[in-house]
């Protein structure tokens, strides 16, 4: 039956079969159909089944408004569910499936639900499934899931890639049918830079599916004149498949490219969608406009499709629902659908509800008279007729085209809470209320409908866009066209009907509207969430309208009083991988190598993502089982000799100017002011509201000049609170400050043998000795004979420790120098998980300790905070409420038993008393095992913790089954007196 | 003489060079950086300096200026100093000694990477990368933009090369993100 409904003529390329399957049989179409228009012309109706229901249904519309024929589209990975068989470009090999059916789509067991209908009406589900609760989330919902399918996920890896880009212009023209090309031409010709965009692949909109819309020339050859004149300026981006999906603020735009859906797979490397962020000086909204259907009984059988979808499968792809159609009208457009499927020589009957309808010398007309009720199982078989005499007559048909009239697109327009408004002599919403700025509509978007209005509207409105920006405006000619005027006739349903699809996508009939009524759910956004009326993925494009009219019937009400729901970007489905771009899998957000990256690699480091950054956890040495054995053993080794960590990722800040030291008082809670040159000091620095917000140290390499170190977490919060510090609250002050954590590689050499280590490779004229170079001290030296450095004597292992920097680019050599160096120290690298164990057993406060909720007093440092100055978050951190008797205070914990662990996390109780959050008496921040002290340890925060040493309290995770007792110590495990870093 | 080796942003030892159909994109590492910031007060003695250095006009804003010394406008009475590794290896030093206590100097040489994009059509890939209007530009401009979630510098050098200078650390991400917009177009 290949072919059985194909006509003559078409857009179609003969010359250029191409073969495809749907449901697994195969069929053939040409280059320039779609897949809706190839299964008509290959006699196919029957293209998917209803959501609820499960009734079967065919291709209402010819576009992307489409609610019915909706189809799973290729196989493997690249299975797309849920795609618009009207919009899906016929390729040679591709391979569709309809959905939502079992085992197959004649023969669908759950049509059963269509039989039941009287128990799946609006609001259904709220109150069949009401009891037992638990039912609900276990049975009831993945069972109605399952029926109601839309479709199946391939649940493999998308294997397409998608872009994402920008674009500018000076106008945005958002559809290429007359209007569109009007304004396109205009635009152009007068020199702005336009980018034109249309979802369909083919330019022109309806002059490609209409005869005779323009008087002296073919339509069809006139937009492609013009498509051809306007991709040859310069100025000009004609972007076809391309749809405009959202109006953002101040005139951007979003537009999903369709680069390559129209190919079998996407060329290597190449995207298969591109999502352009357009940034629009003016954007003219020539969308076009989409017919309504009307409402009757069993109004949604295959082969029932409005009317301009049937002059367009005819026109513009030869193809037809079959051989003998009626059309059902309210307006004079609907008998143009019988003008050209006559010519085309189909036949038809016009049933138009206005009584004074006429006659045709081609194709009879039934004046006055209504469908009452159609037949056919899987596809139209006939039409009743309600004459206006009062008889009945049965049409025995392939094909209603029905026509309710045009709704203008006015999407975009509400896209930031424009309401459109009622036009009465269109019958219509138009464009009204506030628009996004810039958002001109022009052509059947504002009610133009002829092709001689949509024209000039056009035209006009790049006039007024290109006048806004100042351009001198040309006007090209426009070709005379049909300037018919509307005549339409109020009529939205046929009366008495019941099972008649208002939305057809999410099966909501007219009764479910009334329900919605009977049950006081009058409000058009109640009315929208009781029946899901306009809430499938086609927002209701094609059924808006006739549920609003019907609930202004039964309410006694007009139209525009019930008012609209908003439309809200996408305009279209839009699939996510064009939202996440290239941002996915290991590209998901750019890497931060440090300096010695590729050598830590080279020696089988482990690493761990830290904010962006790549750090070295640990180095693992041939024969080490388990991480902890590759931890224990850095620590230990760097604590007795030396070890070497990359502590570049630690955040740099290069602070200048006559009044830095002014500055660093005024950003640190701590005295900088008098810190001599050539010296280091450990700073706080608090939040405004007087919590602490990081801790770092910063060293003084002249009067006017500091390095600024931040954790490596807080590198950019801390350079942004500068910044807002230095602009906004002491513009005054000559401070300059820019990041330099990148131009610098930064090792900490730790241990008691760092100094020898060191005095391999510093350059001799320069003293590191603990008298030359005592602890914190600072300066600019030069290394391994003549390269600048920078050596700061700071410790956060509690050992003698140094941190060197280099230029970044001979880090990677120093880190290999160092490496030399201190075999005969038997030196070892170590990474963040060493650094943590060591800087827990010093109980130094890290990120876990500055949680956002602690203050100096808390961790300890309440003196730190100057009293003689003022500085930011000084005042408010003497709030009574952060300076409470029994305030938190950070200390040490041991557990009693040594087996234990002291995980993180744990809240810790006084001994006796019940365990709730009454009597929460803190918790743990940071845990590790301590290689040094043989047993795990803990530092935390605990009510009183400083008087409290040698208490022992209870430890509880009641999540993770802790319960055991922990005794209280000071936090400083390790070297309580500093002995060892001043060494 | 110090002998130690360095590596470039990507992590190895010479530039990479990536050619991509009409496309050429390289990695740079023959430049020296140095920021240059007016101390409060001495904006005009800044700029009067800067313009003696780089034989030009201190550029204005989202512009750049210079011929072997090159400036580019960074922010309000800010530059970044650019100039031949060979002969400028110690920039910063020397700009210190110029400004004297007009303006803040600080050595940037490696905190950024920097990749040459050469060819006619360099703005098909531009335009799949960041927001900056490469159709209006018509020579001498510099932007602050955001590839790849990078901050990164953009310069036309001419109307055939293009610069972009993005944070080291993160070169390998950069140039992943520029290669695969090259092989996306071409």
């Amino acid at each position: 039956m290949s072919d059985k409904n194909r006509l003559n003529g078409g857009l179609i390329e003969r010359n250029r079969p191409m073969s495809f399957t749907f449901d697994g049989k195969r069929y053939s179409g040409y280059a320039g159909d779609t897949l809706a228009s190839a299964l008509l012309a290959n006699g196919v109706r029957l293209m998917g089944r209803s959501f609820k229901y499960h009734r079967p249904r065919g291709p209402l519309t010819a576009g992307s408004e489409e609610p019915n024929a909706i189809v799973e589209l290729r196989g493997g990975a690249r299975k797309e569910p849920n795609t618009r068989a009207t919009t899906a470009e016929l390729f040679d090999g591709l391979s569709a499936n309809s959905q939502n059916r079992f085992p197959s789509l004649k023969w669908d067991a759950m049509a059963i639900n269509d039989r039941l209908s009287t128990f799946f009406a609006a609001g259904f589900y709220y109150k069949t499934f009401m009891w037992p609760a638990a039912f609900w989330e276990k049975l009831y919902e993945p069972m109605i899931r399952r029926a109601a399918g839309l479709g199946t996920l391939s649940h493999e890896p998308d294997p397409d890639c998608y872009d994402k880009g920008f674009l500018h212009c000076d106008v945005l023209i958002i559809g290429a049918g007359p209007a569109g090309l009007a304004a396109a031409l205009t635009a152009g010709e007068s020199g702005a830079r336009v980018i034109l965009a249309d979802e369909d692949f083919l330019l022109g909109g309806r002059l490609n599916a209409e005869t005779g819309l323009l008087a002296d020339e073919d339509g069809v050859a006139w937009a492609a004149q013009a498509v051809a004149r306007l991709r040859s300026m310069p100025n000009v981006r004609v972007m076809p498949r391309s749809t405009v999906i959202g109006a953002f603020d101040h005139g951007v735009y979003g537009m999903v490219e369709r680069v390559s859906d129209h190919v079998a797979e996407p060329a290597a490397g190449k995207p298969r969608q591109i999502l352009w962020r357009i940034y629009s000086k003016r954007a003219i909204l020539s969308a076009g406009a989409t017919e309504r259907p009307i409402v009757f009984e069993n109004n949604d059988r295959p082969g029932i499709m409005l009317a301009s979808a049937m002059r367009s499968y005819a026109n513009r792809w030869a193809a037809t629902p079959g051989k003998a159609v009626a059309v059902f009208t309210n307006n004079d457009d609907g008998h143009r659908t019988a003008a050209d499927l006559h010519a085309k020589g189909v036949k038809v009957t016009v049933i138009d509800t206005r009584p004074d309808a006429g006659v045709s010398p081609d194709y009879e007309i039934l004046s006055g008279a209504q469908v009452i009720d159609t037949k056919g199982r899987l596809g139209l078989k006939s039409v009743d007729v309600q004459l206006s005499s009062g008889g009945t007559r049965t049409l025995f048909v392939d094909g209603l085209g029905v026509s309710g009239g045009w709704n203008p697109n006015v999407h975009m327009t509400c896209h930031q809470r424009g309401r459109p408004q009622w036009e009465e002599t269109l019958c219509a919403f138009v464009p009204g209320g506030t628009m996004p700025t810039g958002l001109i509509p022009a052509g059947a978007a504002i009610g133009a409908f002829s092709t001689h209005a949509a024209l000039n509207s056009g035209q006009d409105t790049a006039a007024t866009a290109l006048g806004d920006l100042g351009l001198t405006v040309t006007r090209p000619d426009l070709p005379s066209a049909e300037d018919a005027p509307v005549r339409v006739a109020s009529f939205w349903h046929v009366k008495g009907a019941k099972r008649a699809w208002v939305d057809q996508q999410n099966d909501v009939t007219a009764k479910d509207v009334k329900l919605a009524h009977q049950e006081n759910f009058t409000s058009v956004e109640h009315l929208k969430r009781y029946t899901t009326l306009g809430m499938a993925t086609d927002q209701g494009k094609t059924s808006n309208i006739a549920g609003l009219a019907i609930m202004a019937e039964v309410t006694g009400k007009q139209i525009p009083e019930v008012g609209t729901t908003m439309f809200r970007p996408p305009y279209t489905p839009t699939a996510i991988g064009v939202l996440a771009g290239r941002s996915r899998d290991k590209d998901f957000r750019p890497v931060r190598k440090t300096p010695s990256h590729y050598w830590a690699e080279e020696q089988g480091a482990v690493f761990v993502e830290v904010g962006m950054w790549l750090r070295a956890q640990w180095f693992p040495k041939p024969g080490e089982t388990h991480w902890r054995e590759s931890v224990d053993r850095e620590v230990l080794q760097t604590r007795k000799s030396v070890g070497v960590c990359d502590c570049t990722t630690l955040g740099k800040i290069d602070v200048q100017g006559a009044d830095a030291a002014e500055f660093l008082n005024k950003i640190y809670a701590n005295g900088f002011a008098k810190l001599a040159v050539g010296k280091t000091r450990y700073g706080l620095m608090l939040r405004e509201d007087g919590i602490a917000m990081d801790d770092g140290t910063a060293g003084r390499l002249a009067e006017d000049h500091f390095v600024v170190t931040t954790t490596t977490a807080n590198a950019v919060p801390v350079f942004r609170h500068m910044e807002f510090i230095r602009q906004c609250l002491y513009p005054d002050m000559d401070v300059q400050l820019i990041s330099t954590t990148e131009a610098w590689a930064q090792y900490a050499v730790a241990g008691p043998n760092s100094r020898k280590l060191l005095q391999k490779i510093v350059d001799p004229e320069f003293d590191i000795s603990n008298e030359g170079f005592p602890f914190m001290a600072c300066g600019e030296i030069t290394v391994c004979g003549g390269l600048r450095a920078r050596l700061f004597r700071i410790s956060f292992s509690g050992e003698l420790a140094f941190e060197i920097a280099v230029p970044t680019r001979y880090g990677d050599a120093l880190m290999r120098r160092l490496m030399k160096e201190g075999k005969e120290f038997d030196v070892t690298p170590y990474g963040t998980e060493a650094l943590s164990v060591m800087r827990i057993e010093k109980g130094h406060a890290a990120g876990n300790e500055l949680n956002g909720t602690t203050s100096a007093f808390n961790l300890g440092m309440g003196r730190m905070v100057s009293k003689k100055k003022d500085s930011i978050g000084s005042t408010l951190s003497e709030r009574p409420g952060l300076n409470e008797e029994d305030a938190l205070k950070l200390v040490g914990f041991k557990p009693v038993n040594a087996e234990h662990k002291v995980p993180a996390g744990a809240h810790l109780m006084t001994k006796g008393t019940p365990v709730d959050a009454a009597h929460d008496q803190g918790y743990i921040t940071s845990a590790c095992y301590s290689p040094n002290l043989g047993c795990h340890i803990g530092i935390g925060y605990l009510k009183s913790g400083d008087t409290r040493l040698g208490e022992v309290v209870r430890l509880v995770s009641p999540l993770t089954g802790v319960d055991h007792d922990v005794e209280v110590v000071s936090a400083h495990f390790v070297d309580p007196e500093g002995e060892r870093l001043r060494a | 003489m110090h002998d130690l080796k360095p590596i470039t942003p990507l992590g190895a030892a010479d530039p990479r060079v990536d050619n991509v159909g009409p496309l050429t994109l390289t990695e740079v590492t023959s430049v020296a950086l140095a920021s240059v910031a007016a101390r409060l007060g001495s904006e005009e003695a800044t700029r009067k300096t800067l313009g003696e250095l780089i034989g030009a006009e201190a550029p204005a804003p989202s512009r750049h200026t210079g011929d072997m010394l090159l400036a580019f406008w960074t922010g309000p009475d800010q530059w970044m100093v650019e100039a031949p590794i060979a002969t400028h290896e110690d920039l910063a030093h020397r700009l210190v000694a110029a400004f004297g206590s007009t303006a803040s100097v600080t050595e940037q040489t490696d905190a950024w990477c920097r990749f040459d994009l050469k060819g006619d059509d360099y703005p098909a890939v531009l335009e799949r990368l960041c927001a900056i209007d490469l159709g209006n530009w018509q020579g001498g401009e510099v932007q602050r933009t955001t590839i790849d979630h990078l901050g990164c510098f953009v310069l036309a050098r001419d109307a055939r090369t293009l610069s972009v200078i993005g944070p080291r650390s993160s070169a390998g991400s950069l140039h992943h993100a520029l290669i695969t917009a090259c092989r996306s177009v071409f």
